[in-house]
């Protein structure tokens, strides 16, 4: 603290609670919503206390979703969008991390020619290429199956940077030692990059846990069999108009569903979360 | 830049880069040529027949009234959403790095909403709105306000910008947040010394210290506003009404997808690739000088 001004601490105060309680606003309002039942919601206005329908509604949506829009169940989604969050940063870490190790401790004709590859995919995203990208998909023969929903977004020039930034830093002696010993290039890989990488995998992990379930655009092209919806497809399906014909209780419940496990990872591991985030953008 | 200390193998470095690569000429670089080639040809209504017509593609996007609104909308929107994303989170970030006392609580209330999906948080602030039973929707009728995003095309505009902006101020906030504890202590208290006051001092030191910052949101709000937002307004407006919210991307998947104009559709993606070319390079040669400096 620089000065002692009471009235300028009290201001700071005031406006980051009333920034919080805008953040945290919709948040408790569906919070609310999900354990309501249809009647109450549809009062004008609705509840801001919780109601007693909190077990029936996640009970329903978890095993049936709604009766009105989508009926697939979103216990099953809440699986794929798992699969999504673990697949994609466990697949992009390890291509990335023994490209980055090719690149940076390698040298080889070609390796400038394959890391610009690599680089000039960060200017291509799904969205740029929508249709092409589904035809390969098609192809492939992979629509509505997990390697269709994740092997095209484990490729990512971020990660790789991300690793070769780490092993950028890493000072030249522990790989001389480790060729003084006769250790093998995967040998130094395995007992000495690896094990330093550590937090660097820990943030990278973090970032792409939330990127994987998240995930909107490509599961909606690729997952068009109910089996293979993800939890924010499934929302999706469940609205059928845009106002009272909604089951509102059954789509909030999904929503905070939906939100629970990349909230919950952003604020238990807050530190690699910041971490990651920071550094995936220099 | 280089290792003084490489490893030799004839093989093992093309093996290890292998994997990256095959999924990124399959996935990336194979789509993107394909994306071009279509732009270059007309479909028939039923994809029996092709046929290559050159830039008339491209000549007919440009003639089109709705690819031009589309591209007013998207810049409105993008402003919008940068400028209140980024003006509300240094507000809060400035506050947050003043209020010592519980920083820590006040960061972990503002970042969870970068957890939640673009489409959800549409979700949740397509409710909170919802013409007849909204309680925000409730709330402004008392004021008199007659609230219906579904007819009116400014109010659905508003709708996705707030969903928007709600999901990016926790990461704005923590650049904000890391970008004001790197500036020396001693140059506030120099200028407290001298008598400047908050408000001057921000003004004066920490506001043009953070430029960097601010110019490496604007670049990530822009990308984000142009591309991540396409789950808000897919779960909310749909790009209506009218045309009142179709965005770049938006109209990309839906004359694609949803239309079945390929031509058309692959036309639009080629010059979203410019775009995003076109950003990324700003991006990068900020990043050189923030280097420099």
């Amino acid at each position: 603290m620089v000065e002692n001004r009471p009235w300028v601490t009290f201001f700071s105060h005031a406006v980051l609670i009333l920034g919080v309680a805008a953040v945290a606003f919709p948040l408790w309002v569906t919070f609310v919503a999900s354990t309501l039942s249809l009647k109450e919601i549809m009062q004008v206005p609705m509840p801001l206390w919780p109601g007693n329908q909190l077990l029936e509604n996640y009970g329903q949506v978890l095993s049936g979703g709604t009766t009105t829009g989508s009926k697939a169940a979103v216990s099953h989604m809440l699986v794929n969008s798992l699969v999504m969050a673990l697949v994609i940063p466990l697949g992009k870490m390890a291509i990335s991390v023994i490209s980055a190790f090719a690149i940076v401790y390698f040298r080889f004709p070609g390796r400038m020619f394959f890391f610009w590859m690599i680089f000039i995919t960060l200017m291509l995203p799904v969205e740029v290429r929508i249709i092409p990208t589904l035809q390969v998909i098609t192809d492939l023969k992979l629509n509505n199956t997990y390697a269709g929903l994740t092997i095209p977004l484990i490729a990512s020039a971020t990660a790789t940077f991300l690793f070769r930034q780490f092993f950028m830093t890493i000072p030249d002696e522990l790989a001389e030692a480790a060729r003084v010993d006769g250790a093998s290039p995967m040998r130094f890989f395995i007992d000495v990059l690896l094990p330093l990488s550590k937090t660097t995998m820990a943030a990278l992990f973090v970032i792409q846990f939330i990127y994987g379930w998240n995930q909107y655009l490509w599961p909606l092209l690729v997952a068009t069999d109910e089996s293979m919806y993800t939890t924010v497809i499934g929302i999706k399906r469940m609205i059928v108009g845009s106002d009272a014909a909604n089951e509102w209780n059954l789509i909030m419940a999904t929503a905070i569903l939906a939100m629970l496990p990349p909230a919950l990872v952003v604020m238990l591991m807050q530190k690699w979360f910041v971490k990651g985030l920071v550094e995936t953008e220099k | 830049m280089e290792k003084r200390v490489v490893f030799r193998s004839a093989w093992l470095p093309y093996a290890l880069v292998a994997p990256q690569i095959v999924i990124t000429i399959l996935f990336f670089f194979w789509p993107a040529v394909q994306a071009v080639w279509y732009s270059f040809q007309l479909q028939d209504a039923f994809g029996l027949k092709t046929q290559f017509v050159g830039l008339q593609n491209y000549a007919a996007l440009f003639r089109d009234g709705n690819y031009l609104e589309s591209f007013k909308v998207t810049a409105l929107f993008s402003l919008l959403v940068a400028f209140f994303g980024i003006a509300i989170s240094l507000v809060l970030a400035t506050m947050a790095d003043r209020a010592l006392r519980g920083a820590m609580a006040y960061k972990t209330l503002l970042i969870w909403p970068y957890a939640v999906a673009p489409a959800i948080a549409g979700v949740l602030w397509a409710f909170l709105f919802a013409p007849s039973i909204g309680i925000v929707s409730y709330v402004l009728k008392g004021w008199g306000v007659h609230w219906n995003w579904i007819l009116n095309g400014d109010q659905a505009m508003l709708l996705i910008v707030i969903a928007s902006v709600w999901k990016q101020i926790s990461y704005n906030f923590l650049f904000f947040l890391a970008g004001l504890q790197s500036i020396p202590k001693s140059l506030i208290e120099a200028a407290a010394i001298d008598g400047a006051g908050p408000l001057r001092r921000f003004r004066d030191i920490v506001f043009p210290l953070l430029s960097p910052t601010t110019f490496f949101l604007l670049v990530v709000n822009c990308v984000y506003a142009f591309f991540d937002t396409f789950g808000v307004i897919d779960a909310t407006t749909l790009g209506g009404p009218g045309q009142a919210t179709n965005i770049l991307v938006y109209k990309v998947y839906h004359d694609g997808i949803k239309a079945g104009d390929l031509g058309g559709s692959s036309a639009q993606s080629v010059i979203l690739m410019v775009i995003v070319i076109a950003l990324t390079v700003v991006q990068f040669r900020f990043v050189e000088k923030k280097v420099q400096y």
